[in-house]
C-alpha cells in the first residue's frame, strides 16, 4: 500500500507545480496533467486503468460487505428467528445467495445515495476519514472488552451510542449542509443561534481541522458514556463469564480451547449432518477426517468423540461458511449445552477476586471467632465462678440441713433406745423433736422462696399498698412477741405517706424479717425498737432500729449473704437460717427499692428500706384519662 | 474409773441429747459451747476425749483440734470432729490436723458410743 503511494508522489507534485492556483482537484490530477499536456491517448489510458480499478474496487468491496451482512447480520438474525425454522432446512445456499445478492444491490445503492447527497463537497481522503472517525468508536467497546472486566454490555452500547451520536453532529451534519441538504447557518451560528453548539467548534473548541475536532469529542463522549455506564452498572452472570472468557484468556492458555467453559452433550452425526448442510458432505467428510487425523482417530470405522474441542472444530470450519455469529448459533442449535448454573459459573469465574474476597472473609471469621472465644473465655470464668458459688451452696444447705436433723435422729433414738426415760425429760425430748423439725421446715421453705426469686419464677401481685396501714398492722401482729421479750416499740408514722406500687405479702415478709431480727439482737434486759416511716418525696422509707450489740463495717457487708450471720461477735450462735436478710433484699430490689444497714458497734443497728412512691401522674388510670378529656 | 467427755458445740439441742447419752454410758460429762471455752475445759479439766464440732463461735474446731496437738501434754486426748459438713476435703483436712475419728451429722447414737468406747480402749 504505502509502495504504491511512492508513484502517486511525482504526479501530485506534477500537479501542485502545473496548476499552483489550487482550482483543479487533486484527485483528478492523474487525468489533468496529461489533458493539459495535450496528451490525450495517456489521459485515455489513465482513464480506463482508474475506471477498471475503480470498478474492481467497488466489485470486491461489496462483496466483501455483502457477505459481512449476511453472515454477521442478516444470518443471525434469521437463524434466531424460530418460526422461520431455518434449523431444520436441509439446504440453505439458496437462502444465503439471495440474501448476499439483496446486500450487494442495497450497499451499492447507498453508496450512490452518499455521492449524490454529500460526495460533492468532499474529497475521497476525506470521505475516507470521516469513515475511519465513525470506525474508531468500536474502540473503546472492542479494547475494554479484551482489557476491562467490569466493562459491561449497556456500557459499551452507551458508549457507541453516544460516540455515533457526537461523530454524526460533528462530521456528518457539516457535511450534509455543505451539500447543501441543511441550512449554513446551522454551522456559522449554531442550531437555533447556540455558537457553543456549533458543530465545527463545538463547546468554542477552536483551531483544530474538523477530524481531530470530531475524533476528540466522540471518543471523549465514547469513552465517557462507555466507563459511566459500566461502573453504575453491574455485569449479569452471563456477561462476567464473558468477560472473563475474552480478559483472562492468556491466562487460560493452557486449556483447550473453551473446553473448560463449555459443557453440554452432542452428537458427531448431528455435527457432521450440521457441517453438509452449509459446506457439502464432501467438506463435511474432510473436515471431520482432518479432525480424526490430529486425535489419531480413523475416522469414520472409529467414532468421534463430540467433546468441546471437536464442537469448537466443527465451529470453526462452519464460521468459515457462514460467519461466526451465525456458526456459533448453528452449532449451539445442534449440541445442547448445558446452561451454567450462576453457582457454577461463579466458582469458575473471577477466581482472582474470589479469592480476595474469601481471604477477606476468612480475616472476617477470625476476626468474629477471636472474639467469641473471648466471650466464651469470660463465659466460662462466669460459669466455674457460678458453679463455685452454687457448690458452696450447696454444701451450706446440707450443712444447716444436717443440724436439725441430727438433733432429730439423736433424740429419737434415744426415745427408742431408752423407753424408761422419765414423763418431764420425755416431753422436753419430743419438744425439741418439735421445734427442730419446723426449724427443717422453715429452712427448706426458705431455700426453696430464695431460689424462685433468684431464678425469677417468683409470682408477684403488685397492688396499690399503703405503707403507714402495713407496718401498723405488722407491729400489732407482732405486740405478743414484744411484750413477751419485754421489748418497748416506739413507732414514727406520719397521717399519710405516699401509695406504693408493691406485692402486699412480700412487703409484710421483709418487714417481720426486719422486725423479728430486731427482737432478736435488741437488748436482752432492755429492749428498745424505733419504726420510723419517712415520705422523702421519690420514695417511701421504712427504718427499723435496734439497741442491740450493732455491727462492725466488715460484718455490714456479710449478713446480706446467704448463710451468713455476723455471729462470730456474739456468745451464742443466732437462731435463724441465714436466709432472711438475703430474701428480704431480693424482695426490695425487684420492687425497685433499696435494704440497706447503719450501725456502729455498740450503738445498735438501723435497717431501712425504700419502695418507690407512686406519683399523681402514676395514680390516674388510663381508663379515667379518657373519660375526663 | 469414769472416763471424762468434753463435749464442744454450740448447738443447744445437740448438746443435751450427747451429754443425756453419754452420763447413760457412764462417763464423766463436760460441756463447751464455742472453740475458747473448749480449750480452757480442756486445759481445766484434762478430759479423755473431746467431741469437737467444726463451725463453732469464736475458734472453730479445726483450730482448737490444732492447739491441742501442739501442747504434747495433751497428746493423750482423743478428738473426734463432728460435723455437719461432710465433704472429703473437710473430713481430711480435721483428719490431717490431729483429730482421731470424723465423724458427719446426723450419726447413729449407738454407732458413736462404739467408736468412743473403742478409741478409749486403745489408749
Amino acid at each position: 500500500m504505502l509502495a504504491i503511494n511512492v508513484f502517486v508522489l511525482p504526479i501530485a507534485f506534477g500537479g501542485r507545480l502545473h496548476f499552483p492556483d489550487g482550482l483543479v482537484d487533486a484527485d483528478t490530477f492523474v487525468l489533468t496533467l496529461p489533458m493539459a499536456e495535450k496528451q490525450e491517448g495517456l489521459a485515455l489510458l489513465v482513464f480506463i486503468g482508474g475506471l477498471s480499478a475503480a470498478t474492481g474496487m467497488v466489485i470486491v468491496e461489496t462483496i466483501a460487505l455483502s457477505t459481512m451482512v449476511c453472515n454477521d447480520l442478516v444470518m443471525p438474525v434469521l437463524l434466531r428467528m424460530r418460526r422461520l425454522r431455518l434449523n431444520e432446512r436441509a439446504d440453505l445456499t439458496g437462502l444465503l445467495l439471495g440474501i448476499r445478492r439483496g446486500s450487494i444491490l442495497l450497499i451499492l445503492l447507498l453508496g450512490f445515495l452518499y455521492f449524490r447527497l454529500a460526495g460533492e463537497a468532499y474529497a475521497l481522503v476525506s470521505i475516507g476519514l470521516i469513515s475511519f472517525a465513525a470506525v474508531a468508536q468500536f474502540a473503546p467497546a472492542a479494547l475494554g472488552g479484551i482489557f476491562w472486566k467490569d466493562g459491561t454490555r449497556r456500557g459499551a452500547l452507551a458508549g457507541l451510542i453516544a460516540g455515533f451520536a457526537v461523530w454524526f453532529y460533528t462530521l456528518l451534519l457539516p457535511a450534509l449542509a455543505r451539500s447543501g441538504w441543511l441550512p449554513l447557518g446551522l454551522l456559522e451560528q449554531g442550531p437555533f443561534g447556540i455558537a457553543l453548539l456549533k458543530p465545527l467548534e463545538l463547546f468554542g473548541l477552536s483551531g483544530l481541522d474538523q477530524i481531530t475536532h470530531a475524533m476528540l469529542w466522540s471518543m471523549l463522549a465514547n469513552l465517557g458514556a462507555y466507563v459511566v455506564v459500566s461502573l453504575l452498572d453491574s455485569p449479569s452472570a452471563e456477561e462476567h463469564r464473558q468477560a472473563s472468557l475474552f480478559v483472562d484468556v492468556f491466562r487460560r492458555s493452557g486449556d483447550a480451547p473453551g473446553a473448560r467453559f463449555w459443557r453440554g452433550t452432542a452428537s458427531a452425526t448431528d455435527l457432521h449432518n450440521l457441517l453438509t448442510r452449509f459446506l457439502g458432505a464432501e467438506a463435511a467428510d474432510d473436515a471431520f477426517r482432518g479432525y480424526a487425523q490430529r486425535k489419531g482417530v480413523r475416522w469414520p470405522e472409529q467414532p468421534l468423540l463430540a467433546d468441546a474441542e471437536f464442537v469448537h472444530h466443527v465451529e470453526t470450519q462452519l464460521a468459515g461458511a457462514i460467519g461466526a455469529a451465525s456458526a456459533r448459533i448453528m452449532v449451539a442449535s445442534a449440541v445442547k449445552e448445558e446452561a451454567l448454573k450462576l453457582e457454577e459459573v461463579r466458582k469458575i469465574l473471577d477466581e482472582a477476586s474470589q479469592v480476595v474476597m474469601y481471604s477477606h472473609r476468612l480475616e472476617q471469621k477470625s476476626r468474629e471467632l477471636e472474639a467469641a472465644s473471648a466471650e466464651l473465655r469470660a463465659a466460662n470464668e462466669r460459669l466455674k465462678e457460678l458453679d463455685r458459688m452454687k457448690d458452696d451452696f450447696v454444701s451450706t444447705v446440707s450443712h444447716e440441713l444436717r443440724t436439725p436433723l441430727t438433733s432429730i435422729r439423736a433424740f429419737a433414738e434415744i426415745l427408742l433406745a431408752n423407753p424408761d426415760v422419765e414423763s418431764t425429760q420425755r416431753q422436753q425430748f419430743v419438744g425439741i423433736i418439735v421445734k427442730e423439725t419446723e426449724r427443717l421446715t422453715r429452712l427448706i421453705n426458705q431455700v426453696l422462696d430464695l431460689a424462685k426469686l433468684e431464678s425469677g419464677s417468683a409470682e408477684w401481685h403488685v397492688t396499690r399498698i399503703d405503707v403507714r396501714e402495713l407496718v401498723s398492722d405488722a407491729l400489732s401482729g407482732m405486740s405478743q412477741v414484744f411484750t413477751e421479750k419485754g421489748i418497748e416499740v416506739v413507732a414514727h408514722l406520719p397521717e399519710r405517706v405516699a401509695p406504693v406500687s408493691a406485692d402486699l405479702d412480700r412487703v409484710i415478709q421483709v418487714l417481720l424479717n426486719l422486725l423479728s431480727n430486731a427482737v432478736k439482737f435488741c437488748d436482752p434486759a432492755q429492749g428498745r425498737i424505733e419504726v420510723t416511716l419517712v415520705d422523702s418525696g421519690d420514695w417511701v422509707r421504712v427504718d427499723v432500729r435496734d439497741n442491740g450489740p450493732g455491727i462492725d463495717a466488715g460484718d455490714q457487708k456479710i449478713i446480706f449473704e446467704k448463710f451468713r450471720q455476723a455471729g462470730d461477735t456474739l456468745t451464742g450462735k443466732p437462731q435463724g437460717t441465714g436466709l432472711g436478710l438475703p430474701i428480704s433484699r431480693q424482695i426490695v430490689e425487684h420492687l425497685g427499692g433499696r435494704l440497706w444497714v447503719e450501725s456502729r458497734p455498740g450503738a445498735g443497728a438501723c435497717f431501712s428500706f425504700t419502695l418507690p412512691a407512686l406519683r399523681r401522674s402514676d395514680l390516674t388510670p388510663a381508663g379515667t384519662k379518657e373519660s375526663a378529656a | 474409773m469414769t472416763r471424762k467427755v468434753l463435749i464442744a458445740d454450740d448447738e443447744q439441742n445437740i448438746v443435751i441429747s450427747l451429754e443425756f447419752l453419754l452420763k447413760r454410758e457412764g462417763f464423766e460429762v463436760l460441756v463447751a459451747g464455742d472453740g475458747e471455752a473448749a480449750l480452757q475445759m480442756v486445759a481445766e479439766h484434762h478430759p479423755d476425749l473431746v467431741l469437737l464440732d467444726v463451725m463453732m463461735p469464736k475458734r472453730n474446731g479445726y483450730e482448737v483440734c490444732q492447739r491441742m496437738r501442739a501442747r504434747p501434754e495433751w497428746r493423750g486426748i482423743k478428738i473426734i470432729m463432728l460435723s455437719a459438713k461432710g465433704r472429703d476435703v473437710e473430713v481430711s483436712k480435721g483428719v490431717s490436723l490431729g483429730a482421731d475419728l470424723y465423724v458427719t451429722k446426723p450419726f447413729s447414737n449407738a454407732e458413736l458410743v462404739a467408736q468412743i468406747n473403742a478409741l478409749l480402749a486403745s489408749a
